[in-house]
């Protein structure tokens, strides 16, 4: 065990050089290795923290968060690949909160830097080193990291698992290791004798196999392969546990109902609804009251009916129009960030066109399937949860914290998740639900909000403004100063998971406008803070999920200005400074049939985004119909570099993009007295199938590092959805959502 | 009194008020819970099951008015016996998050029942009340024409 600690810990450090480029963190982290947090039961071994292997069969941990993005079953592939197991017939769990679990390529993605332009000096680190032990609690799951995490790691961990388990087989059987294999889950002797691994597992756990080398990709078995995803069937029968199916003896079932502007409860009346049917308890949650009750949908009623004062609005912009007013005002400040700063974007090169714009996006919410939930139950022990979550750690100490207990009396069970998309990544429903269950002390109870409380307490994607300026010569664009305004959500974030917000430029809010691949000699990206305390969060893409709009769509209307294609001009721009961006660009102009010309009636729209290390190009083409607008085709390329899964990179790259559609077109958080108007998919609207283009997609591996996938379909949808509405219309959308402009084929 | 519901073949007496909405006496009171909460105001269709063989969104079913058998996604197919559907569904790996999913498929099951070969427009219009935020609809409708054209 300890020698594989060691081999693992040597992966780590090589992991994180490699990906972090500087070697403060690795050798810091390599004198604080984390403990291996799995305690299996007796005939079970505990080969390293993500792999057992008994007289149970073969368990592989998994602990990243699956909410749909097929996670579970590539970071199992990435174990079994090298450890020559079939998924089939493997178990795989998501584990504990551990700090052996913590995320690599997250802080890797927190640092300065476009990231395709490696060679950059990485040299902002020292305050989030400051900050590492906390940092170490990050087994988070988002920033499309986990195969940017687990590729190198976990196959290393496959293979060094593997040769021990060969060492223990060739000591026993009085053999060389070289002379041995393995298939499935057994070590193969030259004379055809099959000792299984979990023969082996104890006398393997105390060898150092040594150096391990990894296969190369041509050999590879179940990487670079559609795999049947291990949840699938028990999605398609109604059998997969979600948080809201939890069923524990004598549970109880819990509505919340909190301030609608979060600013507290005065006083309530529950006389009323004390007395209605099903109901057990009321509980007093401090800015709102929760209803314990036997039936959920009798807890909502009564819940309802409580009369509540809500306390005074809290000071601050409280329309729409007041926190749009505060992000202008953001741009009044000196500017948080300059990431970008090539050439002298202050002058105009001579003889160049200058045009200028500005552009606007609203706050959203994430409106996961699944509203938010989560079951909690106070035992003499300790606190026992079940809950979605994309941060196991954070959600156990809060939890811990809430119930005024030690984080080691906490038990989380992370489930499978009804979508994600950052909102499960905060710790606010775990929490309240701890807040419930501690009123009735030895009951288990889950706490389901309602869709409504669900959409108006959410922590939004942000309101943001950009101001963009550039300029055209001979047909390439020559100047782009941007400059954007909002709210920074990754302060407010990380100050809710870790107690503190870091000062200091902020990558995330300029992500997909500054470290665009487009050669431009003269290029600046300024990054404006609103001073705007609305509750914002990690939205699908983040930054690049408002910028990818502002910056694609820009240039769309430079290439205007210059008389030029907009795809060729895009490719133009590209070939010199990042061949996998011209190459996604190449890939979806020969999908789409681009030089061939369009059908009559028709427009075409091209945008191409760079985020979370992957270039995605994306084409739509919209149809007038009777006067409203229908998206007829869309043609997706992406390059991730190495395509570990290409079945669910698909399933990704389409979802990303309907996300992304459906924000584009439908959907818009407002407010008034800081109360969110949008309560219900009436009232915030996703796309539906009857307006689903038609998908072809397509995935390259240009590239030669590994990029995300889960995110990076969202960017470009509404860039390039918008460019076709101007092909079609001639119409420049400069605010989203387009439903406030145009109509839409329902 | 109790309230006498067939669901899935099987005969139960529910003891709650009348008023309460089939989806949560399904998933609380029955432990059915295939059958999601989505929205509660018939927009989402995750809560979508069959009253008599028809497609119904279970959030607007009061206990009381429950006016024939019922299927569940329960009932539709089990991992051992899957529906038609449910085969295509695996083998066009639609689900992403899944939570939509026992919906979707409900409802493709009534489609599928009244228009054994739909048109690519007659499964738009059938689907069109079933949201999925993970965008799994080109493969709901590649599961459909696979589950129509291999009945």
């Amino acid at each position: 065990m300890a020698s594989i600690g060691k081999i693992a810990r040597r992966t780590f450090l090589f992991g994180s050089v490699a990906i972090l480029g500087g070697a403060a963190f690795g050798a810091w982290y390599v004198a604080q290795p984390p403990a291996n947090p799995l305690d299996p039961p007796e005939g079970e071994t505990a080969m390293n923290p993500f792999v057992v292997i008994g007289d149970g069969g073969i368990t592989l941990v998994a602990p990243r968060a699956e909410m749909g993005q097929g996670t579970r079953t590539t970071w199992a592939a990435l174990l079994a690949e090298e450890l020559d197991v079939d998924l089939a017939h493997v178990r795989v769990i998501h584990g504990p909160p551990a700090q052996a679990y913590y995320n690599t390529a997250m802080l890797a993605e927190a640092l300065p830097g476009k990231g395709y332009d490696a060679s950059e000096m990485r040299n902002n680190f020292a305050e989030l080193v400051g900050r590492a032990g906390k940092l170490l609690d990050l087994q988070v799951t988002g920033g499309s990291t986990a195969m940017r995490d687990g590729f190198e790691r976990l196959r290393v961990l496959g293979a060094a698992t593997r040769e021990a388990l060969k060492e223990a087989a060739a000591r026993r059987l009085d053999v060389d290791r070289v002379d041995l294999t393995t298939e499935a889950g057994a070590v193969i002797a030259p004379d055809g004798t099959r000792i299984a691994y979990a023969d082996l597992a104890a006398e393997a756990a105390g060898i150092d196999p040594g150096e391990v080398v990894l296969r190369e990709p041509a050999e590879w078995r179940l990487l670079g392969r559609t795999q049947p995803r291990l949840d699938v069937p028990a999605k398609s029968t109604g059998t997969a546990q979600f948080a809201i199916d939890v069923r524990l003896p004598d549970m109880r079932f819990a509505a919340l109902r909190r301030a609608p502007h979060r600013g507290g409860m005065a006083a309530y009346d529950d006389r009323q609804a004390a007395r209605m049917p099903g109901v057990e308890r009321i509980v007093d949650v401090g800015d709102g009251i929760a209803v314990i009750a036997t039936n959920t949908w009798l807890a909502q009623q009564a819940a309802d009916a409580v009369r509540i004062d809500w306390a005074e609005i809290p000071p601050g912009p409280a329309t729409t129009d007041e926190m749009f007013a505060a992000i202008e005002a953001g741009f009044d400040s000196d500017p948080n960030s300059t990431m970008r700063d090539d050439g002298d974007a202050d002058s105009l090169p001579d003889g160049a066109v200058e045009i200028t714009a500005e552009y606007r996006t609203p706050f959203l919410a994430h409106a996961t399937m699944e509203p938010m939930t989560a079951t909690a139950w106070i035992t003499p022990d300790g606190l026992r949860l079940w809950c979605g979550n994309q941060a196991p750690i954070f959600t156990r100490d809060a939890c811990a914290n809430e119930a005024g207990i030690d984080p080691e009396q906490v038990e989380v069970n992370t489930t499978l998740m009804g979508g994600g998309f950052g909102r499960r990544g905060e710790l606010d429903f775990s929490v309240y639900a701890t807040r419930v269950a501690k009123a009735v002390p030895g009951t288990p109870v889950q706490l389901t909000w309602s869709r409504e409380e669900d959409m108006t307490h959410d922590f939004y994607r942000p309101a943001s403004i950009a101001r963009m300026r550039g300029a055209v010569k001979d047909g390439r664009p020559v100047l782009i100063d941007a400059a954007v305004s909002g709210p920074s959500v990754s302060r407010q974030a990380l100050d809710r998971w870790t107690g503190f917000a870091p000062g200091g430029a902020d990558k995330g809010h300029v992500d997909a406008l500054f470290n665009q691949p487009y050669a431009v000699p003269n290029y600046r990206v300024r990054g404006y803070l609103a001073d705007l305390d609305v509750p914002i969060g990690f939205w699908r893409s983040v930054g690049a999920s408002h910028n990818g709009f502002y910056h694609e769509s820009f240039v769309d209307e430079l290439a205007h200005a210059a008389g030029a294609d907009p795809l060729q001009f895009r490719m133009d721009a590209t070939y010199d400074e990042w061949e996998p961006a011209w190459r996604v660009l190449e890939a979806v102009r020969d999908l789409s049939g681009w030089d061939a010309g369009k059908p009559e009636g028709t427009g075409r729209g091209v945008a191409m985004v760079y985020s979370f290390g992957t270039p995605v190009a994306i084409v739509i083409e919209v149809q007038d119909q009777d006067a409203a607008i229908r998206l007829t085709r869309a043609w997706i390329a992406a390059d991730p570099g190495v395509a570990l899964d290409p079945g669910i990179i698909e399933a990704q790259l389409t979802g990303g993009m309907v996300y992304g559609l459906s924000a584009a077109i439908g959907e818009e958080i407002t407010f008034d007295g800081r109360v969110a108007q949008q309560k219900n998919f009436p009232d915030y609207e996703p796309l539906r199938m009857t307006q689903m283009p038609k998908v072809e997609t397509r995935i390259l591996q240009v590239q030669d590092r590994i990029g995300g996938i889960g995110e990076v379909g969202t960017p470009p949808a509404a860039p390039a959805l918008a460019n076709a509405i101007f092909d079609l219309t001639g119409e420049r959308a400069r605010e989203l959502p387009l439903r406030k402009r145009f109509d839409f084929v329902i | 009194m109790p309230t006498s519901i067939t669901v899935n073949g099987t005969e139960h007496a529910v003891d709650l008020p009348g008023d309460v909405p089939l989806l949560w006496v399904l998933r609380d009171a029955l432990g059915l819970t295939g059958t999601k909460y989505g929205c509660g105001v018939a927009a989402c269709g995750a809560c979508t099951v069959h009253i008599d063989g028809e497609a119904t969104r279970s959030c607007q079913v009061r206990l009381a008015d429950v006016w024939g058998e019922i299927t569940t996604i329960e009932g539709l197919g089990n991992p051992d016996a899957l529906h038609r559907l449910q085969a295509a569904w695996i083998e066009h790996q639609v689900a992403q998050c899944g939570y939509c999913q026992s919906g979707q498929l409900m409802q493709a099951a009534d489609l599928l029942a009244r228009t054994p070969d739909p048109s690519d427009d007659e499964i738009d219009a059938a689907m069109s009340g079933n949201l999925c935020r993970c965008g799994t609809y080109p493969r709901i409708r590649a599961a459909i024409r696979a589950a129509a054209q291999g009945a």
